[in-house]
């Protein structure tokens, strides 16, 4: 069964616990959460996972059929990356005095399209939004000249094709 | 908690009363009908006791003696009488020995709410005395959990904790309640929980779905049924006959569906898996349409998935969309309550018979008459047969009986030989397999059907697994009947050590107490039996018997249990030897 880059997106109620439950459904399987977001989403106290997987989409379809089986869970859906917008945010931390004495790092920051998020006596910082690929070259980039601190977070995806909760939630509502 | 909808009826008056977190639980308990739990007091959950004995003449409590008794006790009470079991214990070890039934009942699908007690809120995180998180130790064993930190939340989340533990496919749900929300002070309200946001417990059924698997049914040159638990749970056996009739389908159950149909009824042709009868197994590779009903294909009843009835077209009758194509792919998937899609479908299918395909079952049968029920249930070797055993509870009980049975070769033997008339009569411990589920669930199953008789029968590892709780038919009296299938042996692993391991008997020889001065210690009428000649006696005088009775059968040391689909094989190479 070949693998594949899976987006799977969890909309649901807004609990302690949810985590713990939704993780437990990847554990029991041996499957790795590449990246895991939890966030508000577009509805009021309804929350969105966004967790990337690379499996079998086979597996990919029962992992989402448990989780969505879990009382809290409103819906859940998989998506491949063909089939969503995704990003990743970057915060890279550097010592300041390279700023002046490197002159390749200005270029670096140009062509990555990162901005500097703040300037200290010490050190600065870059923060870069993008794909995977691009925030690891400019990882890659960076990392002859030394970075003090690096920090990716998970993936943040929304789908093409619409995830109707909205309507989910009312369906719910008048059963 | 914004989740829960709160939909008072204009008509109901306000019946607010401020009262303890504790109490408040007894009149949440009370108001979902609950008269009887089963639990064990200790430190976090004593304001709760102390409302129980003000309570008692509303509110049994049964003091099991070990809380995974009260587990397997509320799961045997819930089995036969359809309603939710309840069981209470304390916080950390008082909580962690729910951890088993909260499994067996979550993968058997069992309505049960366990209520724990835990330290203070204040004291949360602390690692304070007896404090575990049982939330999350449970959260995988659970349909749903919760834990309770202010009493006003109590009303909401146990009427929200027992509609998810029925409704849809049932399961267990955990509520961890903080000392402190038992002695604080609310004003308390009880609305029964009508539905929660998110959660959909049984999907719409699809009309579409039902007229294609009606297509397929009467199309069928080879149809054959197997149900499982869905259809008690559902409450669907009439409507499952009525198809059965109606098609002429032969029909087979899973070890958790035995009693949802008559297992004398003609079209009923035994029961499938790992050690099922050879017809239901090897039909399974013939038949043109596999007509499953409320089951969830487990590998015990499956074999090896590679060589599972590929040549059939599959129709997967279920409550629970996750089982769809999980193990075993579905041509039609009729999804929701099996009562209501048979019903839908019952018109639509013609009425039909399949006198051939039914006859090669009857065939089958026959050669597993020859090989291997007759020596079981009639032997003619000297050492008593579990199977003989089990012929005299069906004769004696005139398979009135409700069944428990606990894990192993035992459970085997009674689910392949008992007679059932009466649907939920059959209580074992299918898919999770946990020794010493017996003993406890029929003390809940007796005091959940006290009209009827009920017999469990166990093997010598799993009764003393749990047999503290002979205590509590000590105690309370509870007319339940024990049969120990003793063979000195863990039978079961020492059957697969003996064809898989080359009959190196690791640790599964068992030197056991006297049994009989155990039970008598308990003051229950006790009795051993090792000859065959006294064997119809001795059972006869056990189900007459108006009290507990506890009778040991010798049997049989290395005997094994045929047929028998090796681990990983198919169903078609069950084995008769």
């Amino acid at each position: 069964m070949e693998k594949q880059w899976y987006t799977i997106s969890v909309y649901s109620e807004n609990n302690v616990g949810l985590l713990n439950r939704i993780s437990g459904i990847f554990l029991k399987r041996h499957i790795n959460i590449e990246s895991l977001n939890v966030s508000k989403s577009e509805i009021e106290n309804v929350s969105k996972f966004t967790i990337v997987v690379v499996a079998p989409e086979e597996w990919v379809r029962k992992i989402v059929g448990q989780i969505e089986k879990q009382v809290e869970v409103i819906k859940a859906y998989y998506h491949t990356d063909d089939e969503t917008i995704y990003q990743e945010s970057a915060l890279f931390k550097i010592a300041s005095d390279l700023l002046f004495d490197e002159r390749q790092i200005q270029n670096i920051i140009k062509e990555s399209n990162s901005q500097i998020v703040t300037v200290a006596r010490d050190f600065f910082v870059l923060a870069k939004t993008g794909r995977r690929h691009e925030i690891d070259q400019m990882h890659d980039a960076l990392e002859p000249y030394g970075i003090k601190q690096f920090v990716r977070s998970g993936r943040i995806a929304v789908s093409k094709a619409s995830m109707p909760i909205t309507s989910i939630l009312e369906e719910f509502q008048n059963q | 908690m914004e989740t829960l909808r709160a939909q008072k009826k204009d008509s109901e008056k306000d019946t607010t009363m401020r009262i303890s977190g504790a109490e408040a639980i007894i009149h949440c308990l009370l108001a979902e009908g609950v008269d009887l739990i089963y639990g064990y007091p200790g430190g976090a959950i004593m304001p709760v006791y102390d409302e129980l004995y003000k309570f008692q003449d509303k509110l049994t409590h049964i003091l099991t003696r070990h809380e995974q008794g009260a587990t397997h006790a509320a799961q045997g009470y819930a089995r036969v009488s359809g309603k939710v079991g309840v069981a209470m214990a304390t916080s950390g070890p008082g909580a962690t020995n729910l951890v088993t039934g909260l499994a067996d009942a979550q993968i058997d699908s069992t309505p049960m709410v366990c209520i724990t007690g835990q330290v203070p809120r204040h004291l949360l995180g602390s690692d304070a005395f007896q404090e575990t998180d049982i939330v999350g130790i449970s959260t995988p064993v659970t349909k749903w959990n919760y834990q309770v930190t202010k009493a006003a939340e109590i009303p909401e989340i146990i009427a929200k904790a027992f509609y998810i533990a029925k409704s849809g496919r049932p399961g267990p749900v955990l509520i961890d309640i903080t000392k402190n929300a038992q002695f604080d002070e609310l004003d308390f309200t009880y609305e029964k929980c009508k539905g929660v946001r998110s959660y959909k417990p049984v999907p719409e059924p699809d009309i579409k779905a039902i007229e294609t698997a009606a297509e397929l049914i009467n199309k069928a040159k080879k149809p054959y049924i197997v149900f499982g638990q869905g259809v008690i749970l559902g409450e669907a056996e009439n409507e499952l006959k009525a198809l059965v009739e109606k098609a002429g389908i032969p029909a087979a159950w899973t070890i958790l569906g035995l009693s949802a149909m008559d297992t004398d009824h003609p079209l009923n042709v035994g029961m499938v898996g790992m050690h099922g009868n050879y017809g239901p197994n090897v039909l399974t590779n013939e038949c043109d349409l596999l007509i499953a009903i409320g089951m969830r294909f487990d590998d015990r009843v499956t074999g090896s998935l590679d060589t599972y009835a590929k040549q059939a077209k599959v129709i997967h009758f279920e409550i629970d969309p996750a089982e769809i194509n999980k193990n075993v792919k579905a041509d039609v998937a009729v999804l929701g309550n099996a009562k209501q899609t048979l019903d839908l479908l019952l018109p639509l299918v013609n009425k039909n018979e399949h006198k051939e395909w039914k006859a090669a079952f009857d065939k089958k049968y026959q050669t597993e008459y020859e090989t291997v029920i007759k020596k079981d249930i009639t032997p003619t070797k000297e050492g008593l047969t579990m199977g003989e055993v089990v012929e005299q509870i069906n004769i004696s009980s005139e398979h009135k009986a409700v069944i428990v049975t606990d894990v192993g070769q035992h459970q085997m033997i009674a689910c392949r030989y008992a007679k059932f008339k009466q649907s939920k009569s059959n209580i074992t411990s299918g898919g999770l397999g946990t020794m010493g589920f017996a003993l406890p669930a029929a003390i809940g199953a007796k005091m959940g059907a006290m009209e009827r008789e009920v017999v469990a029968i166990i093997g010598d590892g799993g009764y003393q697994m749990t047999i503290q709780e002979l205590g509590v038919i000590f105690q309370h009296n509870v007319p339940v009947k024990i049969v120990v299938l003793n063979n000195d042996h863990l039978g079961m692993v020492r059957q697969w050590q003996e064809l898989f391991f080359e009959s190196r008997y690791a640790s599964t020889v068992m030197v056991n107490p006297d049994f009989v001065k155990i039970a008598e210690g308990y003051h229950i009428k006790s009795r051993r039996v090792s000859e065959r000649s006294e064997l119809k006696e001795a059972v006869a005088e056990m189900i007459a018997s108006k009290g507990p009775y506890f009778l040991e059968v010798k049997v049989e040391k290395e005997d094994n249990v045929f047929p028998m689909i090796p681990s990983g094989a198919s169903v078609s190479d069950i084995r008769l030897k």
